[in-house]
């Protein structure tokens, strides 16, 4: 745990006591959802997890904000392009990575230019979400 | 006491091997180990149950799917596409793989190729349940004779 958390301060610059790094899961499936939340968990991320993409545009009305949301592409209601676009529309500048069982080369095309930060084939590691972790810290710095 | 824990020990680590091995689970099953500790005693064997949760609707889903007249082949596909998510994301490997030639069938629209498919998820998806069972009744055996296993 130690050595997360001293990764986590490394990567991204940021006392835990006073501005953790928040994170928005967005997945329909019950495993992810469970491992992605861990994974988190483990690196000292606190984390919210939501079911599909409309419910990830619900939970930014309600006035919440992300430092990263991971964006599971495949989604009943509304899927991860979309939802991506919308939070775009709203003025969402917060880092946000696609992560799918698709690979690279397989029509995620659409999903990047939807205004992703970053694509992550499923499965999700620590090494992983730590390269991730890299760009949240870039993206603040910006 | 202590023999058997040992003996147990001994065959915890042969049987979880083994399956390595045989390609029934890959490097992402070691991820989900690493996150499981103290505060989460558990985790493991909670992510495995809501597989087989999430497994068994899906391949009911694909047996109901695949026999009827006019086969939805995107909704085949989505099941597929799910089933293959979630066995990768907990490293069943071999349940994995059969999911991308039954991927393929679903595109090329061959019943035939997809009820193939859909028997060889099946067979794999029981096998791993058969073992991954087997896997946590030694652990809770090693347990109950007082021994521990490396996190």
């Amino acid at each position: 745990m130690d050595d997360h958390h001293q990764l986590i301060n490394g990567v991204a610059g940021r006392n835990p006591e006073t501005n953790k790094i928040t994170a928005l899961i967005v997945d329909d499936n019950m495993v992810n959802q469970t491992i992605h939340h861990r994974l988190l968990h483990s690196l000292g991320i606190e984390n919210q997890v939501v079911g599909n993409g409309k419910e990830a545009i619900d939970v930014h009305c309600s006035g919440k904000i992300f430092d990263l949301i991971l964006m599971d592409l495949d989604m009943p209601v509304m899927n991860g392009i979309e939802a991506t676009r919308k939070l775009r529309a709203m003025g969402i500048r917060n880092t946000i990575v696609g992560v799918s069982s698709r690979s690279v080369n397989e029509h995620i095309q659409e999903f990047v230019e939807a205004g992703l930060d970053d694509y992550q084939e499923k499965p999700l590691t620590i090494s992983k979400l730590l390269s991730i972790l890299r760009k949240v810290r870039n993206q603040a710095e910006l | 006491m202590a023999g058997l824990a040992a003996q147990l020990q001994r065959q915890l680590t042969d049987y979880t091997t083994s399956l390595f091995n045989e390609g029934f689970l890959d490097d992402q099953f070691n991820q989900l180990q690493q996150l499981q500790d103290e505060s989460n005693p558990d985790f493991v064997v909670e992510v495995v149950s809501l597989f087989f949760e999430d497994s068994e609707r899906l391949l009911n889903e694909l047996a109901t799917t695949l026999v009827q007249q006019d086969i939805d082949f995107k909704r085949v596909d989505a099941h597929v596409h799910q089933l293959k998510g979630s066995s990768s994301s907990i490293g069943a490997q071999r349940v994995q793989r059969v999911c991308i030639p039954f991927r393929n069938y679903c595109e090329e629209q061959n019943v035939e190729g997809c009820l193939k498919c859909l028997q060889q998820v099946k067979h794999e998806y029981t096998l791993v349940k058969n073992k991954l069972e087997t896997l946590f009744k030694l652990k809770r055996q090693l347990l109950a004779a007082g021994g521990s296993f490396p996190m």
